[in-house]
């Protein structure tokens, strides 16, 4: 498997889709290209820190103004 | 196992029977669907504009349409990427407005070739985590989500942030798979990259 072949498989990998003869490819290809290694595990950490972080903060004063005006808004609609 | 397959076709969804509610004019139904995913449609509009004030008038806009065009829903899909759909589209309609100069499609910034290959091999020691504290954290990751071209924050946002998965995203998007893929890949190593900035392990280097 080529770090090209490697960047392809990333998606699948990390969605637990990849095949088990790929998935070997995979942790092959990483045991023995340290640079492919490095993207694995500080790609993963991307996905996971934007995951796990609010980035935006969704405070409850705004998110019930926010509320009051969507349904506000909704009962003058014609449905 | 014909008895495991039925009985998987026949779990509905919760919303199904809440937007079947809705659709009879039971407010108290929608109502319910709008707190449901009220942050969720906040937080795609906010990373894809990047402006508060705009994710507030598109999350009601989204809203908005979506109680009006109920009857148009055929369920065809799940009401959350139904409604993330309304989102993005009003969301990338904001971003074309206030950028006079060029357009904002989800066609754009796509194939740069070099785009794609990472440069930076550092470790990211400690754990991001470790080495700055909560707000700092979070003006980086606002920083640096901010420099990514909308079309690629949008596909992130989406798939990664939301959770949802590649068929749904490509559905709110109106994309292939294929396309849903080539450009989750490139944000994810466009951000990877720039975080790197932040996050490589130091040799005795100030923090940028």
């Amino acid at each position: 498997m080529t770090c090209t072949e490697f960047l392809s498989k990333l998606d699948d990998y990390f969605d637990g889709k990849v095949d088990a003869d790929v998935l070997a490819e995979v942790q092959a290809h990483v045991k023995k290209c340290s640079h492919c290694e490095v993207v694995l595990d500080t790609t993963r950490k991307t996905i996971s820190i934007y995951r796990e972080n609010e980035v935006y903060e969704f405070p409850a004063e705004l998110r019930e103004r926010l509320h009051a005006a969507i349904m506000k808004k909704c009962s003058k609609a014609k449905v | 196992m014909p008895a495991i397959q039925s009985q998987v076709a026949e779990e509905v969804h919760p919303d199904v029977a809440l937007v079947a509610r809705a659709k009879l004019g039971d407010t108290a139904a929608f109502e319910q669907l709008v707190r449901q995913y009220e942050r969720q449609i906040f937080r795609v509009a906010q990373h894809i504009t990047q402006n508060r004030e705009d994710a507030e008038d598109i999350t009601q806009d989204a809203f908005f349409k979506a109680y009006e065009k109920l009857e148009q829903f055929q369920g065809n899909s799940k009401f959350s990427t139904w409604l993330v759909r309304i989102a993005v589209n009003e969301s990338l309609m904001r971003l074309r407005k206030r950028k006079t100069s060029r357009t904002v499609s989800m066609d754009e910034d796509v194939q740069t070739e070099d785009g794609s290959i990472p440069r930076d091999f550092a470790e990211w020691r400690p754990n991001p985590e470790q080495l700055y504290g909560q707000s700092e954290l979070g003006e980086i990751l606002r920083k640096t989500i901010q420099g990514l071209p909308p079309g690629f924050r949008t596909v992130f946002t989406l798939r990664d942030v939301e959770n949802l998965s590649t068929e749904e995203t490509a559905e709110a998007l109106g994309l292939s798979v294929p396309a849903v893929k080539s450009r989750l890949l490139r944000a994810r190593l466009q951000l990877r990259e720039r975080l790197s900035r932040y996050f490589r392990k130091k040799n005795g280097e100030a923090k940028p």
